[in-house]
């Protein structure tokens, strides 16, 4: 039997509602929430500040450090507090999705913290991390020379959809997850991840599309940045 | 050939393309990226001739040489002071540079400044990463006696101190409270009447939220004869 219709009534490459907002963190030195339909994930950036342990400092340039958590409550079962290998190996590749647009060449021995917590999961988390981190980078006032954008496409029994949420990643006859991040000025990818199976022309679709939708959410990202300080 | 994408005043975000062709050239908050110039930091475009450039809205403070600072002393050693101003790595007070006083080899340090004490400082020297020399030699540059210390976006000092410091002259005036702005965002003021104090206080915030505005003076002088009438 094939895909034809998404559970919430969505085009296959529609994307769930996106809303974001910046400066959500008083205490923070820039911060942002974003929500792709039921997924929420917040952000916040403090530094640069001076590094520890000391022997982590490198002299030429600041380091990057990023957490990445979902809080115990964001999923149906309730999640044990704490990193866990899913959390950590989602840090990792958040913080080398957000590295290649940052500039700390200027803050040498420093260090600049990321933490993103979800506090509602609904599949995409890490893509929503990496899009609220962009936008809570932009609002501590790290150089950097673009955003980052990230959305999360695959394969859902023989479609290729973008944006899966969790009842299409559960499918009955199998779903094949490809999580994207792109910068969107220059089109480069940052973030590029497989779960399942995927044929070379697949592939290549899916990148397509989800280029599309991170365009989309882009103009998102764009706006809420904008509007802090528009009136 | 070359074109400017952007309005003067605009605020644009990181990655965005403020102009084609080589005709024109980056500053402070711009790159240059093959073709293009492009925004890498959160703020609003100024234009002048052919120079780009990006006043940033948000960020923290970034020590720069020349700057008059608000800081506290963390430390006293035994050839000199170091001072915690707000960014990642505290700055350094020699003893040469200490106090216009002869300061002798082995006098109390303590008798200066003291672990916790507000000083007004000016750095003279970031001789790298980790290595920023503050002077107390200047004027205007001294301990700070009693007061409260708020603290504000480093960005919108400029507009705090106005120009030629007429926001911050015009605040003096109308609340009758001593107040120093640092560079780092740091304002310390001290006045006789807490009312006034917190008037000065709701008056700085006003203009922290409001910076991006013009004709903001205007506003906050409205502001102040208001609440003097009260």
């Amino acid at each position: 039997m094939s895909y034809t219709k998404r559970p919430d009534g969505r085009k296959f490459d529609e994307t769930r509602e996106i809303e974001a907002k910046v400066g959500i963190i008083k205490r923070a030195d820039g911060s942002a929430m974003f929500r792709i339909g039921k997924t929420i994930a917040l952000a916040a950036v403090y530094g640069p500040k001076e590094l520890y342990p000391a022997f982590m400092q490198k002299s030429t340039t600041g380091i990057l450090r990023c957490y990445y958590d979902m809080m115990s409550f964001s999923v149906t079962e309730r999640k044990r507090p704490g990193p866990t290998r899913r959390s950590n190996e989602i840090s990792m590749v958040t913080r080398d999705a957000l590295l290649p647009v940052l500039d700390l060449s200027k803050f040498q021995n420093t260090v600049v913290d990321i933490f993103i917590n979800v506090i509602q999961a609904d599949a995409g988390t890490r893509c929503a991390g990496i899009c609220a981190a962009a936008m809570a980078l932009a609002d501590a006032g790290i150089p950097m020379k673009d955003l980052v954008s990230s959305v999360s496409v695959g394969k859902v029994g023989d479609k290729i959809v973008v944006d899966l949420d969790k009842t299409e990643e559960d499918y009955e006859e199998g779903a094949t997850d490809l999580p994207l991040a792109f910068m969107p000025g220059t089109g480069k990818v940052t973030l590029l991840q497989l779960d399942g199976n995927m044929s070379k022309d697949e592939i290549k679709k899916a990148l397509e599309m989800g280029k599309k939708a991170c365009e989309g959410i882009y103009k998102v990202q764009k706006e809420a940045l904008k509007a802090r300080y528009k009136k | 050939m070359s074109e400017i994408l952007v309005k003067d005043k605009e605020i644009v975000v990181p990655g965005e393309i403020l102009a084609k062709g080589m005709d024109f050239l980056p500053a402070g908050g711009a790159i240059r990226e093959g073709e293009n110039i492009v925004a890498c930091r959160l703020g609003l475009i100024s234009v002048d001739n052919r120079l780009v450039k990006v006043i940033p809205l948000t960020g923290r403070y970034i020590p720069k040489s020349g700057d008059m600072i608000v800081g506290e002393v963390a430390e006293v050693g035994l050839n000199g002071w170091r001072v915690e101003f707000g960014w990642a790595f505290q700055a350094n007070i020699s003893l040469k540079d200490g106090s216009n006083d002869y300061i002798e080899r082995g006098a109390d340090l303590t008798r200066y400044y003291t672990h916790g004490d507000l000083v007004v400082g000016k750095i003279v020297k970031i001789a790298g990463p980790k290595i920023i020399d503050l002077t107390m030699k200047g004027p205007g540059l001294r301990k700070l006696g009693p007061g409260r210390i708020i603290e504000i976006n480093p960005q919108k000092v400029p507009r705090v101190i106005g120009k030629a410091g007429s926001m911050i002259s015009m605040i003096k005036e109308h609340t009758g409270c001593n107040m120093i702005v640092g560079q780092n965002g740091r304002v310390w003021l001290s006045g006789t009447d807490p009312k006034k104090e917190a008037l000065a206080v709701e008056a700085i915030r006003m203009i922290e939220e409001q910076s991006h505005i013009s004709g903001l003076t205007d506003a906050v002088k409205k502001f102040l004869e208001k609440e003097a009438k009260k």
